[in-house]
């Protein structure tokens, strides 16, 4: 009985595991959605981002030409955390650089430098 | 012998440090500084002639250049001239015109802005049509918006053709000091935006943000006041150096405060040698 019992709980918890795995997907893949799309008002908002200013982004209109188009994201920075740096403060790797300094200026919060982190590495 | 040779050697220890402080002081002439600015744009824009560039940012942008030709067929500024007119040749409640402040006017531009050894400051036409009304009894006008365009709008058509040439006297250091303090604002950056004047003006022009495209700083003081499609009127240099300032999230300096009158001497002795060729319009 308590091999049974031990058996039925054991098949109940990996299919709860199984239940629970499958919810937190898909609610990560909501909210990655959901950063995403924020992320992307965010930039393209004149007064938030403004990232359309100096960039040219897929999809965008009226964008400036100071700054590289933003394409091939991932590619440019593997790693997003090097990525975030160079929004947050450009003036790290380029003292003379004409980006403003985001994140160190306090010209998106650090949750909305975060969703501007994940839509522009998405490029 | 040992004696003159150490002679020798001191005296040209003498001319080696006067020729180095003779080049540094050159160097950091204002003239210099001219010299290098323009080769910026020269090297950046090697097919626009010097003299295009009272022009603005319609000396490198074709595509703008056709529609403000169209605009300046009839000029948005002439009602504010024909204004201005009326204001030189009004007398004051005392019977004084501003002919009595400037005998050689209406075409006086190009003599601004200068050092004023007697007050310690650089002089703007602005200021100074404000000191003549206080003069005679009348109340200054406002320094961005308002009938101080009016009459600005005059002296400016009145004053076509003359030559920018900003002095800077040797005879009074404080003339260099003001000079060096509008060098410093202009390459300074300011602002939640972090941008200098010359972050746009002097490293970008002919990019664009967003759609629009920066203009050269080379001329940039030939043409004031502006009517500004923007505006809807005609406005001042400072008010538009109030303008760029907010724009990159700073506070603004006062018009005709000492930053910004430091700044138009800086600026101006920049295009020392182009024509003047106000009002001018702009989108």
């Amino acid at each position: 009985m308590m091999i049974t019992s031990t058996r039925v709980t054991g098949i109940a918890a990996a299919a709860a595991i199984a239940v629970g795995a499958t919810l937190s997907m898909s609610t990560a893949v909501a909210a990655d959605d959901k950063v995403l799309e924020e992320g992307k008002k965010l930039s393209f908002s004149r007064k938030d981002g403004n990232c359309l200013a100096c960039h040219v982004i897929e999809g965008g209109e009226a964008a400036g030409n100071i700054g590289p188009p933003l394409m091939q994201m991932k590619l440019r920075f593997p790693d997003k955390a090097v990525l975030r740096a160079q929004i947050a403060d450009a003036s790290v790797r380029n003292a003379e650089t004409s980006m403003p300094l985001f994140g160190k200026y306090g010209i998106l919060s650090d949750s909305d430098l975060d969703k501007v982190v994940e839509y522009i590495h998405s490029l | 012998m040992k004696h003159l040779s150490g002679k020798l050697l001191l005296l040209s220890v003498v001319a080696a440090v006067a020729v180095a402080a003779q080049a540094s002081a050159e160097k950091a002439s204002p003239e210099r500084d001219r010299e290098v600015f323009e080769n910026r744009y020269k090297e950046r824009f090697p097919d626009v002639a010097k003299e295009e560039y009272v022009n603005g940012i319609y000396a490198i942008d074709p595509v703008g250049r056709e529609s403000w030709e169209a605009i300046e067929e009839f000029p948005p500024y002439e009602l504010f001239i024909d204004d201005g007119v009326v204001m030189w040749e009004t007398p004051f409640a005392n019977g004084k015109t501003y002919k009595d402040c400037f005998p050689d006017g209406p075409g006086i531009a190009h003599k601004y802005p200068y050092w004023d050894k007697e007050q310690g400051m650089v002089m703007t036409l602005p200021l100074a049509l404000n000191q003549c009304r206080e003069k005679h009894g009348e109340k200054p006008l406002k320094y961005k918006k308002g009938s101080i365009n009016n009459i600005l709008s005059y002296i400016a058509s009145e004053s076509r053709g003359q030559v920018t040439n900003v002095v800077i006297p040797e005879d009074d250091p404080r003339a260099l000091e003001a000079y060096e303090k509008g060098k410093k604002f202009y390459y300074t950056r300011r602002g939640q935006l972090n941008f200098a004047c010359a972050n746009c003006h002097v490293q970008n022009p002919g990019m664009k943000i967003r759609s629009e495209m920066l203009s050269p700083a080379l001329g940039h003081t030939t043409h004031w006041p502006v009517y500004r499609s923007k505006w809807g009127t005609v406005g001042t240099l400072h008010r538009r150096f109030t303008g760029c300032n907010k724009q990159v999230r700073a506070k603004p300096f006062k018009a005709q405060g000492e930053e910004y009158r430091n700044l138009e001497y800086f600026l101006t002795y920049m295009s020392n040698g182009l024509t003047l060729n106000g009002p001018g319009a702009r989108k």
